[in-house]
Order: structure tokens, then sequence, then C-alpha cells
């Protein structure tokens, strides 16, 4: 007999406009918007940009890399996906190219996260979906 | 603004432990005790607002209770809506639209939870924008533990300055009757309290009861005919920042500095000249970000600022006199116990744990996970 894994974490529903980062994703490539009218990085994707409306926007390929903006241990949450994973680490990276993201903080000791700390994205296989998180650098 | 408003009523429902009890049943005694110590009669509810409660809010709720206003209004904003309706209803009754309005709120979280009618944690959403929060995890208390993680890694702030707000808290609760729990508590108790999202252990955090109240606004002429003293609306203000917590620009400062601003301005008053707050208390992290952006101490030194005991009933700056959402009574939109208790303080009603002199309030609620901040002054003649 198996140990038993925590049910999977629910799939999002991904609509046209937001396949491609879920389909990078499942390549390794983490991708984020670029507004080629105002310039500006933004994440989450739209399908415009949200600095300056245009439309005039694309997909582009980040670095992976970003600094430890903020985050907090989870030692309590009763979803079912997520009941068995406690502590796990929450996160808010700034990415290089300057958007935030939520995410998590993986292979990294629980003391020894700290806000400020270099990081790079690695991509875990939660089933249906990948998802992008961060890994010290 | 063309019309003064005032509040003139104010009452809670049963709150506490309610299990026998529905939130409509709570926005029933709430709306009915407010109106009896405004002294208006049921059909003088011109307007009515509520916060979610029901299908097509406030239309189920309206029907419930047998009325049929004129004038609804159902934003949705999480618990700091009460101040947001507060100033759309000023608004309407100042233009004329209405001349009375009830705001009013039920809820039975703690007693839902207790029957497994619903989880502690929550999955709000996995579509459209929040297909980019769900994934990874991040509970409602890891968002306010993330912002009282930065303001400690940006300002020094220490977790044992925010425990004390909890302390506080729990000091005023001790001269409340009614609030939920009332047995004084230390730093040290805090802290050893089982952790929830670190750094927040769990007294770091409001607790869950049920309960509801409502308020009753008015012009200014029928304030004057009312049973209860006017309590006037003398500025308020509303802002919003984010749903996702990368969309945050600034995690040590809320929206209430824009709503603040609004607030303070219009009423041509300043942070120096005030009696007592009112302040959301969802966590310790909460009213800290909170004292900075309404301009009670400057940013980065809350931690030093709520240290001495200043938020106690008798310090500096009583806050959440009633023991606010970490002690008395949270029930989950705890904007509505902000208004009431601040009420209350100003018509000087409030026994052991009334602030002397009362004439001036600040009111801020904060809804979501930091996302929405209303803020409110209050005043008396």
């Amino acid at each position: 007999m198996t140990t038993a894994s925590p049910p999977p974490i629910k799939a999002p529903i991904i609509d046209a406009s937001t396949q491609e980062f879920w389909d990078a994703a499942r390549r390794g490539v983490l991708r984020i918007k670029r507004c080629a009218d105002c310039g500006a990085y933004h994440y989450y994707p739209r399908p415009f940009c949200p600095v300056c409306w245009s439309t005039n926007v694309a997909w582009v390929d980040a670095a992976g890399t970003g600094t430890l903006y903020t985050y907090s241990i989870i030692y309590a949450n009763d979803l079912p996906a997520f009941r068995d994973r406690v502590p796990y680490v929450v996160a808010i990276v700034e990415l290089d190219e300057g958007p935030r993201m939520e995410t998590n903080v993986v292979g990294c000791p629980l003391d020894e996260v700290r806000v400020g700390m270099r990081l790079v994205v690695t991509f875990e296989d939660e089933g249906e979906i990948v998802l992008p998180r961060f890994r010290p650098a | 603004m063309q019309r003064r408003v005032a509040i003139v009523g104010a009452a809670l429902s049963d709150i506490g432990r309610v299990d026998d009890k529905t939130a409509f049943e709570l926005v029933y005694q709430g709306t009915t005790r407010a109106l009896a110590d405004a002294g208006l009669p049921k059909a003088d509810v011109g307007g009515f607002m509520s916060g979610g409660l029901g299908q097509l809010a406030p239309v189920e709720i309206c029907e419930y209770l047998g009325i049929r206003p004129s004038w609804v209004e159902g934003s949705m904003v999480g618990g700091s809506v009460w101040q947001f309706m507060l100033q759309h209803a000023t608004a309407a009754i100042s233009a004329g639209f209405v001349d009375v309005v009830v705001l009013s709120y039920g809820s039975t979280t703690r007693s839902d939870l207790k029957r497994g009618l619903r989880t502690s944690d929550l999955v709000m959403s996995t579509s459209g924008p929040s297909q980019f929060d769900s994934p990874w995890g991040i509970t409602l208390i890891s968002r306010y533990a993330m912002a009282a993680r930065r303001h400690m890694a940006q300002y020094g702030t220490t977790i044992e300055q925010l425990a004390e707000i909890a302390v506080s808290a729990r000091y005023n609760a001790g001269l409340n009757p009614d609030a939920y729990y009332r047995d004084p508590i230390t730093i040290d108790d805090v802290q050893s309290s089982r952790m929830i999202a670190d750094p927040l252990t769990k007294l770091h955090c409001c607790i869950r009861s049920d309960g509801g109240g409502a308020v009753v606004l008015a012009s200014e002429e029928r304030a004057r005919d009312c049973k209860s003293a006017p309590v006037w609306i003398l500025g308020t203000g509303e802002a919003i920042s984010h749903v996702n917590m990368s969309q945050w620009p600034d995690f040590t400062q809320t929206s209430c500095v824009q709503s603040g601003k609004q607030a303070f301005g219009r009423a041509g008053v300043k942070p120096s000249d005030i009696d007592l707050c009112c302040l959301y208390d969802s966590f310790t992290s909460t009213v800290l970000l909170t004292l900075e952006g309404l301009g009670f101490c400057k940013p980065g030194e809350g931690g030093a600022f709520v240290e001495d005991g200043k938020l106690r009933v008798g310090g500096a700056l009583p806050t959440n006199p009633d023991g606010g959402g970490l002690s008395a009574c949270h029930p989950g939109q705890r904007g509505m116990f902000l208004l009431v208790e601040a009420t209350k303080q100003l018509r000087n009603e409030c026994g052991p744990r009334q602030v002397p002199n009362a004439k001036l309030a600040c009111v801020n609620g904060t809804g979501g996970h930091l996302s929405s901040t209303g803020t409110v002054i209050l005043g008396k003649d």
C-alpha cells in the first residue's frame, strides 16, 4: 500500500485569454504579457494592457527570476487539497520584469525563507495543471 | 452636501452564540431595534441596504421583512460594505432621493460552521482572474499575514507589537458584558496560541461569532424629531485596491490612505482631533496598517504607536472600546458593529467602556483581504 497523496488541486477554469499561460507552464516556460504601445509588462494576463487599455499586447517569456516581496507559512487550511500539505509557503514574488505573482516557495527550509531572497521559477505537475512555483536561486 | 445627514438609530441583534435564529431573523431584530431606538415606525423606512444576504440582495430580505422601499442598495465589497453603503445613503438622503434609510446586517457564521454548513477556508472562484489565485492555496488569513510580514521586514515592526493590539482589544472587551471573550490575555498568550499563518497565531485573528445589527440614517429635518440624539455624518470616503494579492501595490498601505483623506477632508478635521476610533480589526495587522494609513501615526511607526496601550479605553486613542472583532463580535462583516459602537459611544451610552467626553469618532472598515476601505467621521452636537 502506498501513502495516500493529497486530493488534487482543483484545476482552474481556463479560458481563451489564459490558455497560453497554462500551456507554457506545462512546457516549463513562465509567460507574462507586454504592451507594445506603453511597454508595460503585466501579470496576471489580460487580453489588453491594464495600464493603458491598449489591446496591442503580446505574450513574452519571463526570465523566471525574481525577489521575494512577502510570504506566510500556512499551518491551517481545511480545504481537502491543501489540508495535508501544511506547513507550506505562500508568497508574493516580484518578477525581474516588474509584475508580482501569487505563488509558493518550495525547496527551501521554512526557517530560511526571507523577504528579499532571490528566487527562480520551478514547475510542478499537479495533474490537471502545472504550477509555476519558486525556489531559492 | 445639500442636506445634513445623521445616524438616528443604532442597535445590535442578538450576538455571540445564536443557534436558534437565522441570519434573516437577526436582520429583523436589528432593524426593528434600531428603528425603535430612533422612534421611527416601519412605514417611515424609505430606503434599505443589506450586505449580500439572500437572493438579489437586498430584494429577498426586503420581501422577508415585508417592506418595498423605493430606494435600495446591495454593494458587496466585503466587511467594509457598511461604510460604503453609509456614504451612498448619505449622498442619496443629502440629495433628497430618500429621507430615512436602514442599513441592516445579520450573520450566523459561527453557528453555520458548527453545523458543518460551511468550511472555514473557502474557494471563492476558480475562473477569470481567480484562476491566478486559487491553485496556490493562499488562505484568507495568510493574506493578512503577508501584510504583517512585509511590515515587519520593511520597518522592523515586531510580532509582539502587533500582539499588543489583540491584548488591548481583550482589555476593552473586559469592560463590555456582551463581548464574546472577556478574560484578560498577555502578549505571551497571543504568541503561544496556535500558529495559523505565520506570523499570525490564532489570537492575532478575529473571532467567529454570530450576530447582526442595524443603523438608521435620516435627513436633518427628520433627525430633529427622532427619539435619540443625532450622530452627524461629518465626512465619508471609500476606496478599493485589489482582490488578487499580486495587484496590491504596497502591502504596508491599505486604500484607507485615500478613503481617510477624503473623509477627514470632507469633515474638516484631522486625526489629532479624534476622541475614539472604531477600526475593523479582522487581524492585528489590519489595525496597524489602518492607524498608519489614516494618519494617526507615520508609516512604519504603528508598532511603537500601539505598544504602550494607547488603544485601550483610558489610553490616548481608545480604539474598539467594545473589544472589537478580535474579542467581542465578528460574524463576518464587522463594519456594521463599528458604526453601532461609535454611535453609542458618541451618545454616551456605553457604561464601563464609555470613552469620556467622546465628541468625534473615526470609523474605518476594511473589507475582503485588505481589498476595500470606507472611512466615516462621526460627531455629535
